[in-house]
């Protein structure tokens, strides 16, 4: 919002970074009691529902009931990680085992800058992406960061200096390996689409959500309904990259033990699972981005028809700040809906085995990606000429 | 009987992609959520225990309300953990549960020793040992965890007497034929 607020770039960029962290952070955290509470539900059973701050407990109704839904349990849990025994085994190389879930931090939270998590219009009417950086490279930038997580799990695996870890990372590894390529491929086609030849191109994501707030029926329409093959491939490798059931080899209780985090306890365990869920967090960013309209209410009703109708109701809908707060509420809305949709496959499906991951990875996705994208070239070749 | 081959049907071009299945496992789960809840929750309900459940063991009186015990100390033998202790002492002759001449001056059963096999029931000639449903026990210290004399009656109360044995030889005692 710089030419809404006039504040020195840096100082913009330092605020705006701060709430970025502010709300991808709670948002991870909150992650860890909605899992626990989404299973909970899917199994028939409250879930969480004990823990209560003594003063809590004497506030009427409010007071019985956050303790029924659990949100103190955040606390309690966060509390206990933090200060519960956490010993480091004798056998690990100590100065890498404490550095691999740190390093994971990183790419989970560098990867938010290039996403756009809103947008506002400007007095002439042009759409500003609410974005730390909108770069052009904004995708290559997602791909390229969020990769570097697995470093978290190798250095994990590694360092542990025990059978175990060490499996789980290598199974991050290659895991990760084989979903990227198909990943990338599944996004291509998108990107093909709506660089039209003869402009400059860009891997903006903001772009991307910009052609899909266009009028009519093929400009409203979600990247999801046009390239559902995309979606599909793009999705399925969300979850192998996530590291998320079924694909959560690297981890797998039943033959890794834990995996990679075997050896962790208490706040160092807990971070790679913020990791996780900061990943999860982003990553559905990007598929909402992509394929689901970003930060438009719905499909063939974008951001700029929603403000034109409720602009009848006053003229504060059309307010910068309305509208910028309405996008992030309204992206927020379907990132929480991803991370649900998440927690709910990972009640539904069984994990796979190991071969399973590499043969659907190898010999499923990438043909299928690869044909989608010979498919959709020659398609947009066709439409273009 | 009969043998019927079965053929597995090659599976269907939707079934192999397994979306379909993935889907309407989606949808079951989905149903579930909204499902009403079927858990216990532990505390504030508990389950009912079937008769003859083995928990902890328990002493019982008689429903004259008199210690049924005469430690003898045969489930102190018998007990394959050695969780029961009994020190034996004399009831006074003129106390008002005087029926027998012996009771436990103290008897203490080490839960953290006890495996709950029940062999002190199946061992005790007056019925005063009985593994009742009490089956959350629990405690902060190893002391918490044994029980005495008095925790042990308390636990047990009192069960129907289908014997009365002591009622008996009495009876027979005062018709003058003590065996
Ligand atoms: S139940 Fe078995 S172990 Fe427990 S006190 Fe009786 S004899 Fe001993
Ligand atoms: S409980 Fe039964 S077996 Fe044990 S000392 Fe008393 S009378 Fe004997």
């Amino acid at each position: 919002m710089s030419d809404f607020f006039q504040l020195h770039p840096i100082l913009l960029g330092i605020l705006k970074g701060l709430a970025v962290i502010l709300v991808i952070f709670p948002i991870a955290g909150v992650c860890s009691l909605a899992e626990r509470k989404v299973s909970a539900w899917i199994q028939g059973r409250p879930g969480p529902n004990r823990a209560i701050p003594p003063w809590f407990a004497w506030v009427p109704v409010i007071g019985p009931f956050l303790q029924r839904l659990g949100v103190f349990h955040l606390m309690a849990d966060g509390g206990k990680l933090l200060f519960k025994e956490d010993p480091i085994p004798g056998h690990v190389n100590k100065f890498y085992f404490m550095l691999a879930p740190l390093v994971g931090l990183v790419p989970a939270f560098t990867t938010v800058v290039v996403v756009p998590f809103g947008a506002y219009f400007d007095q002439a009417g042009h759409l500003i992406p609410l974005v730390l950086a909108n770069v052009d490279v904004g995708l290559l930038a997602v791909f390229a960061v969020s990769s570097l997580g697995v470093y978290s799990l190798i250095l994990a695996g590694w360092a542990s200096n025990s059978k175990y870890p060490f499996l789980g990372a290598v199974r991050a590894t290659s895991q990760l390996v084989s979903y990227e390529l198909a990943m990338t491929l599944s996004v291509l086609p998108v990107f093909l689409w709506i660089n039209a030849p003869g402009m400059s191109g860009s891997l903006s994501l903001a772009r991307v959500v910009d052609f899909q707030s266009q009028a009519g029926f093929w400009g409203g329409a979600w990247f999801v309904f046009t390239m559902p093959i995309s979606a599909f491939v793009f999705l399925v490798s969300l979850f192998a990259e996530t590291n998320r059931q079924p694909f959560d080899m690297p981890e797998s209780e039943a033959d890794l033990v834990g995996g990679f985090h075997t050896e962790y306890g208490a706040f160092k365990w807990s971070l790679f699972f913020v990791n996780e869920y900061a990943h999860m967090t982003v990553g559905s960013g990007v598929f909402i981005l992509l394929f689901l309209g970003g930060w438009n209410p719905l499909p063939w009703v974008s951001l700029a028809t929603l403000i034109g109708w409720l602009s009848h109701l006053g003229a504060w809908a059309a307010h910068p700040l309305f509208v910028g707060v309405l996008s992030v509420v309204i992206f927020i809305t379907k990132i929480i809906t991803m991370l649900f949709v998440f927690m709910w496959v990972r009640w539904t499906l069984p994990r796979f085995r190991y071969d399973q991951v590499m043969k659907i990875g190898w010999q499923r996705l990438l043909p299928l990606a690869i044909a989608n994208l010979i498919v959709y070239t020659v398609g947009i070749a066709l439409l273009q000429k | 009987m009969a043998v019927i081959p079965v053929d597995r049907k090659p599976l269907s071009f939707a079934e192999r992609t397994y979306m379909p299945q993935i889907l309407s496992g989606m949808k079951i789960t989905f149903k579930h959520l909204m499902a009403p809840k079927v858990t216990m929750e532990y505390p504030e309900e508990r389950p009912a225990i079937p008769a003859g459940y083995r928990g902890v063991p328990t002493l019982v009186k008689d429903p004259n309300g008199r210690e049924k015990c005469v430690s003898c100390q045969l489930c102190e033998f018998v007990c394959p953990p050695k969780a029961i202790r009994i020190t034996p002492g004399e009831i006074p002759p003129d106390a008002p549960t005087r029926h027998v001449e012996k009771a436990p001056q103290a008897f203490d059963i080490d839960m953290l020793r006890c495996i709950y096999c029940g062999l002190c029931q199946e061992v005790c000639p007056e019925e005063a040992i009985f593994l009742q449903q009490q089956y959350t026990m629990t405690g902060y210290s190893r002391e918490e965890m044994v029980n005495h004399k008095d925790r042990l009656y308390e636990l047990g109360g009192t069960l129907p007497d289908e014997h009365y044995k002591w009622d008996k030889k009495k009876a027979a005692e005062e018709h003058g034929n003590a065996h």
